[in-house]
Formats: structure tokens, sequence, C-alpha cells
């Protein structure tokens, strides 16, 4: 492979998202420091009779909104839509032209990249259901599946199923963009779109691509996606009050809230914006993956991916633990994500661990699952920007044995330079991006 | 950055003409046939009643006594990629935990896992009785469903079809901790995965990756998807044999398949210093993407994939001239074939009507998210064979397709071979191989 040359410094020119808390980044991020919250009942279909009947919804969202041609996009799944949003405002910060067939930014097409971290489509519940309640003999124990194909051929739109590729959410961005660049999507669970990110960086820095548009997808609000994480019992139950049902690092909590969302983080290299003469929001400085290699069903006990994870980020940004300032931390509220992950960066952190900020914004966000990681950079490059740390609300309760200073209920000032998000996912995925002010 | 040089040092595949590369290869050879009908359900209903089914294996045989329980947790799709790489890893000399735990010959921290992975579907008869107990009057009623009908799901049923548990499952098998990534970019899937994976160790993130894809689509729900799109052929339900004809006059459309293709890569510095046998050399890679308002084709001039042939080159720094074998996406579509056609010829510019073109959808059905990984490894192969076999069922050039389509075998030196591929959302994929025989080491 031709060499490249000096590996290009990666920075982050642009930000968009449409996620529960909001329809653009300044929205969601004063609502994020006024510790608001996304969590109400489930509308989008009756989960009334489910053991959870609450999520972090996309509410009141119109992606014509944003776009000159909607009809291009309209058979888009929800996913889909969110991310055309947020990639509409990304494009329109980091000033790339999108819905032209000739564009004038000056940006050669072939080298702008796409890379999500996207879900699958929600199934067409009505077409899907029927056609396996239609053909089940139960007399026989199995499917008649002549009366499954009749049904299903006469019930299910052919776009619609086409949505459920994970890879539609990258094929929306493409036309919009006219990206012809190295494009991927990855699913890795909750860690996808952090993955994204990272891999995004790694693109760039190799001088393969000057800018990607990379970041998430995602909404499994659907009766098979919470009837999946229900009998995982992975889901907070506490249908009361869903308002304080995420709540990260309580004795009380009792699994994560789901959500949904788009979000896009348009990364570059340092020479194609400065030529541009684009604003530069933050430096993207370190990528870290790691597996856990050790059960389907739990992460590893001692954190041991996670810490090689964030290890392997800091080593890659060749700083210290000492010099990271704030943790965008996974904090799912699951009894076991939130002990784990803080006994992962007791390990790292060390004599630090315990004076770093470290909150949760899923406490007011819900869990985005593909697009939650995108969703928690965008809020580490804000915490840059302002000099603040969001914090983790609901936090009332403290669990005796997790005792890092999560920034309780109340955002915190402090001379943030240097930020770090975390994301693991089912599967023991673990995946850690560093960010840091930019300076010359 | 130093531009490393990363070689592909292990091989292993599962498919519709067997269980293991050479399986593979035997059959491609002799222009056998994985295509047959149907056999995983019954394919009444369907315009196209024909797969590329992979034939019996036990799954059970081939992991450590510990982890046979956990094959409960498997879906086909992982089964296979745990198949496929179980054989890749014997065939590098690569011993993990899950191949002999006291002879572990590499650091688990520094071997990386990146699989091209399909939307996994789900067994529909595995959830029928619950959607069975949801229906009131006839109809399907969530709000049974939510009360009555999850409570007879199994409780990791979703676990069973998260695209990641492809690599989580071997991850744990093998004791894999380095970097992990699962691309699901449909058919590209494969080709995005090995790129990245070969970028992981150019970058020494890891010291040794293992790449590729699996996918399962011979499952309804898969199969129905494609028909509703119009991909699969209609025609030759009586003659599976004929049946996907990549590139030929009479191409009436694709035909599904299941399997996995795993390689084993590494730095050249390294192979050389364990003494591994290196079948090839990854030379280039490119990437891109179709702009295209019909979501499910290729756009008609195959820009999309001329760009990505054309970056692959510029990676490996040949010209087109030095390519001695192309096998390209070729899924028997019509249209989309003459489109990459098209793409190909755009990017290879004259030379592209001399360089032998063999496509194998016709022998090895479609595998989604396996096809890249299956075609690069036969494109090994044939490099390490010296030889290309007959494409199997283009009797008569499409009009308009100006490729050397290989109607004889070749023999002969295979300096560099180019692998490319799509997904029907619209990334493209290119990767060139180096022949490593000959060069003094």
């Amino acid at each position: 492979m031709i060499d490249k040359g000096a590996p290009e410094r990666v920075v982050i020119t642009g930000m968009g998202m449409v996620c529960p808390m909001g329809h653009d980044v300044e929205t969601v991020w004063q609502n994020i420091l006024a510790g608001k919250n996304g969590v109400a009942k489930t509308s989008i279909f009756d989960a009334s009779t489910f053991p959870t009947t609450f999520s972090a919804e996309v509410k009141d969202y119109d992606m014509r909104k944003y776009i000159k041609r909607p009809e291009l996009h309209e058979h888009g799944n929800r996913g889909s839509t969110f991310v055309i949003g947020a990639a509409v405002q990304a494009c329109r910060q980091a000033s790339i032209d999108v819905e032209t067939d000739e564009p004038a930014d000056g940006i050669d097409r072939s080298r702008l990249g796409i890379y999500l971290g996207a879900g699958e489509g929600s199934v067409d519940n009505d077409a899907f259901f029927r056609a396996i309640a239609k053909a089940w003999q139960p007399e026989k124990n199995a499917m008649d599946w002549g009366r499954w194909a009749q049904v299903a051929f006469g019930q299910m739109d052919p776009m619609r199923e086409l949505e459920q590729e994970p890879c539609m959410p990258a094929a929306h961005i493409a036309l919009l963009t006219g990206a012809r660049g190295p494009t991927r999507s990855c699913l890795t669970a909750c860690a996808a779109s952090t993955q994204a990110a990272g891999e995004a960086a790694m693109i760039i820095r190799r001088a393969d691509a000057d800018i990607i548009i990379s970041g998430g997808a995602h909404s499994m609000i659907h009766p098979l996606g919470i009837m999946g994480f229900n009998r995982l019992t992975a889901l907070s139950t506490r249908n009361e009050s869903p308002e304080t049902a995420s709540r990260p690092f309580t004795a009380s909590r009792d699994g994560f809230v789901i959500g949904e969302g788009g979000v896009v983080l348009i990364l570059e290299s340092l020479s194609s914006a400065k030529k541009r003469g684009t604003g530069i929001l933050a430096e993207v400085i370190g990528y870290g993956s790691s597996s856990d290699a050790f059960r389907v069903t739990d992460m590893h006990e001692q954190g041991r991916g996670a810490i090689q994870a964030i290890e392997a980020a800091l080593k890659d940004a060749g700083i210290s633990y000492k010099d990271v300032d704030y943790i965008n931390t996974h904090g799912t509220s699951t009894a076991e994500n939130d002990a784990i992950e803080t006994k992962a960066l007791k390990a790292v952190f060390k004599e630090k661990a315990k004076s770093i900020l470290a909150s949760s914004t899923k406490s007011m966000m819900g869990h985005l699952i593909g697009a939650t990681g995108a969703a928690e950079l965008i809020t580490c490059v804000l915490a840059i920007r302002d000099n603040i740390a969001p914090p983790t609300i609901n936090l009332n309760d403290p669990d005796p044995e997790l005792d890092l200073d999560y920034v309780p209920n109340k955002p915190r000032k402090c001379k943030i330079d240097v930020a770090l998000n975390e994301s693991f996912g089912f599967g023991g995925q673990n995946n850690v991006v560093i960010v840091k002010r930019y300076r010359e | 950055m130093s531009s490393a040089r990363v070689v592909i040092t292990g091989l292993g595949a599962i498919s519709p003409l067997g269980l293991t590369v050479g399986e593979m290869w035997e059959g491609l050879c002799t222009g056998s046939c994985g295509i047959d009908t149907i056999k995983a359900f019954d394919p009444v209903g369907f315009d196209c009643k024909l797969a590329g089914e992979v034939g019996e294996f036990k799954v059970q045989n081939h992991v450590p006594k510990t982890f046979r329980k956990s094959v409960k947790l498997m879906s086909r799709d992982i089964k296979l990629a745990v198949m496929a790489t179980e054989e890749a890893l014997q065939h590098g000399n690569v011993i993990t935990k899950g191949i002999d735990a006291e002879n572990v010959n590499v650091d688990p921290t520094r071997v990386a896992i990146n699989f091209g992975a399909g939307a996994i579907s789900c067994d529909l008869e595995e959830l029928a009785p619950a959607v069975a107990a949801s229906v009131s009057e006839g109809e399907f009623d969530v709000r049974k469903w939510g009360r009555d009908g999850i409570e007879l799901v199994t409780p990791l049923w979703l676990l069973k079809y998260l695209p990641n548990m492809l690599a989580c499952h071997v991850s744990i098998i093998h004791d894999i901790q380095g970097p992990s990534n699962s691309i699901t970019c449909a058919e590209a899937s494969a080709h995005l995965a090995i790129s990245e994976a070969i970028q992981i160790i150019a970058r020494s993130d890891s010291d040794v990756a293992l790449a590729g894809g699996a996918e399962a689509k011979v499952n309804p729900i898969v199969m129905i998807r494609q028909c509703l799109i119009n991909r699969p052929t209609n025609q030759n339900n009586d003659e599976p044999h004929k049946a996907c004809r990549p590139f030929d006059t009479d191409a009436k459309g694709s035909v599904f398949g299941e399997g996995a293709g795993i390689v084993v890569l590494e730095k050249l510095e390294r192979a050389q210093e364990r003494g591994a046998r290196i079948y090839a050399e990854v030379a280039g890679l490119g990437q891109s993407n179709n702009v295209n308002t019909k979501y499910e084709s290729l756009e008609a001039d195959g820009r999309g994939v001329q760009i990505a042939i054309e970056k692959a080159m510029e990676d490996a720094e040949i010209t087109p001239d030095q390519l001695d074998l192309i096998i390209p996406h070729g899924t028997g579509i019509a249209a989309d074939d003459l489109a990459e056609a098209r793409g190909i010829e755009a990017a290879l510019k004259d030379v592209a009507a001399k360089i032998p073109v063999w496509p194998t959808k016709s022998m090895l059905s479609n595998t989604g998210a396996a096809a890249g990984a299956l075609d690069l490894i036969a494109a090994v192969c044939a490099m390490k064979e010296g030889k290309i076999p007959v494409a199997k069922n283009c009797d008569k050039k499409a009009q308009g397709c100006n490729l050397n389509i290989v109607q004889q075998p070749h023999q002969g030196r295979i300096r560099y071979a180019l692998c490319s591929s799509y997904s029907y959302g619209g990334q493209t994929a290119a990767v060139v191989l180096k022949n490593f025989d000959g060069e003094k080491i």
C-alpha cells in the first residue's frame, strides 16, 4: 500500500443531532445543562402492557423541514430520517453543500466519505406479525410457508423492507451529499457510533479521505426491540416514574431507558479544514477499541476490555490519564454496567479517579443504542467549548459502592481541555474516543 | 506513517461448494454448482425456489467442549463464522485458546477481529408460538404481545440476532481481545471489513487480524426482502445449475445463499519471522459509493465501482496491464452486471477488455456479507495455483459488456488480482492482491 507520509491531524468541523432532547445541537445542549429529561410514556406503539411502558422518543420531528427533496427519502426508517436532519445541520456548519448536483463548496467528492454506526430499521409490524399469525399451524408446530409468502407478498412494502438493511442510513447520506469517498456502516451494538467516529478518524489520519460524515442512526423503540430488551431484563421498569427511570450510579438503578436518534459529526483533516477556512470545533486525538472475549451476556467482571480500550485510546492520543478533564461515561443505569465501568475507571485513572468529572448524559437522553456514542461525543465537544461538565440527573441516592464524581444533578463549570467518551456494547464491544480543545 | 506491508497467512471458507477452502476451490475448478432447490424451508409461494445452501455440519465438533452449550445461542450466521474461523486459524498456524489452550502462540490482546455481517434475520418459527398467542379476533394484537406473547420468547432471543454476535462468539471461543468491529454493508461488507482490518494491522494496533464475512441468507424473511426488490431470478427453477448467470445475455437475476470466508492477516515482517506460509499480499484498497435515487440498484454508469477500483489501483501503485485476474461482484442481475462492467471498463480503460474476468456467483451463489471474502479466497487460490477456472453460465456475453469473461481455463502466473463488490445500499469496495511467489524474501 502506498505511503501517505506524515499522519494527518483530525478535527471536527460540524455537528448535528436529532434526539429525544431536541432536534438541533444547541437545543439539546441547553436542555442538558438545564437537567431536563426526554423520557415519557411510549407513544410510537401501544406499549402499555409491556414490562416497560416508556422510552425516550424523538417527538414532533419532520424531516421535510430540513431538505428540499423529501420524496427521495420518504421511505426511510426512523434512524434514516433522523440522521438526514442531523447531517443537514452538520454539513451546514461545516460548509458542505447538500442536495445539489453541482456543489460549490470546493470539496472533492471522492475524498468525502461516510461512516455511520447504524442500526437496522424498525420492522413493518402490521405485515410482519400478521403474516406469521396467519401462517402458523399450532397443530403441526410448523409454519405454512405458502400461506406466509402469500400474506407477506401482499402486505410488505419493498422499500420499507429494504430499509431493514443497516447500511441504508449511509445510502441516504450519500444521496444527500454526493459523497464518493470511503463509506462504511458498522453495528457493534451500543458502541457502534463511537467506533464509527474512531475508525473514521483513522481513515482521515491515513489521508484516505479529507472529510468523513460520521455518526449514528438507530431506533429500536418497536414491539420486537422492546421485547428483546425486556426479555434480557436490561430495561428499567420504573413505569410509575419514567422521568426518573434513567438513574445511572444510584443504588436504586434498575436498567437502561431506551432512546432513539440520528447524530452526525463531520471529521476533517486539519489541512483540509485550514484550506477551506472552516471553523474547528475540537480535535480528535485518540481512539481505542477492544473486545471483552468473556461472555455473550455479561461484561468482564473486572472491566478488562473497558480498561484496554481506554488505555489504547490514551496511548493513541499520546497523553496520560492525568491529562483527561472530563469523561462522558457509558453510564447506562444498569446494575452491571455502572459498577464495572466505575471499576475500570478506577483502574485506569488511579489516584485521579475520584476527582475526575465523569457523568452520564443518558440520565437525560436515554440510550440511543447505535446512535448513542456519537451523541455523547458531541456533548464532549460542547463541554470543552463551554468549559462545563454536563450532569448526571436523578442521582439522589448514590450507590455507596460507586464513589466517583459523577457530576450529580447540576452541571459544573470547570476548565475542560480534554474529554473522553466511552461506549460499551453487548457482546463485549468497547470503544473510546478522546477529543481535545483545538490549538494550532 | 510508514506504509506497512500486510499479507494473508491463513484461509477459511465454508460455502455451498463445501465445508473447507479445499472443497470450495475443487468445486470452482470443476465448474460445480452449489445452487439447488431450497431445503431450509418450503419455497412454495416464491418465484425463486433456489439457493446456495451449505451442506451438513456440526458446529459442536468445532468448538472446545466447554463451549458446546453456547451453540444454542448461535444463529446460523454465527455458526458459519465459527466454522470458517477455525479453519483459517489452523491453516495459518495461529494457535489461540480455542485451538489449543496449551500451546497458544499469539498475544490475545494483539489480535483484532473484523467481520462483515448481515442484518441477521430471526427464525420466524421460533417467534411464531409467541405471535400466535397474541392474536385477538384473527389479528395480531400488540397489547396481547406485550402481556402474554413476549413471555413465550426465549430470554436471550435478542442476542442471537445482533450482527456483532458473530465476532462476539468467535472472540470468546478464541480469546481475541483486540479491536473488534462488525461491518454491516450488505454484499460489500466482507471487503470493507478486510480493508479496515488491514489498516488496523498497518497502524500496529494489532499483530494479527481475523477478517472476512459470514451470512446465512436462506431464510424466508431475507428471501422475501430480495424478491420484493426483484433481485432473485424467477427462471430456471427446474435447472438450478443454470440459474445464476453473471454477465450472460440470459441473466435474469441473482440466487442467494449462505457461507463464511475468513482470512488471517498480519504484517509481512511478522509472518516472515514466525516462518508462516504467505498466500498473498494485500497491495491496494479502495472504497467509494453509489449516488443513486434507485437505492436497490447500481447506478447505470457504475461510477461508484469505478472510483473504488481506481483508488485501489492507485494505492497498489500498479497499472491496469499488471492485473491478470478480476473477480467482480457479478450477481446475475442484468442491469447491475452491466453497470459494474461499465465501472470496471471506465477504471481500467482499454486494458479492461483483455484481463480475465471470473465471476463466481454462478457456482457459489450470492452469499451476502460473506461474498467478498469467498471471492478474495478464490483469488488467492487462483494465484497460488496459477490457474483461473471457467466462468460458469456465461455462455453468451450480454450485449454492452466488453469484459473478457473467462471461457476457457487459464494457466499461468497471476501477478495481481482485483476483487470488487458493492452493496444494494450503495457502498463499493475494491481490493488488489499481489502474488507472493517468486519474491526474494
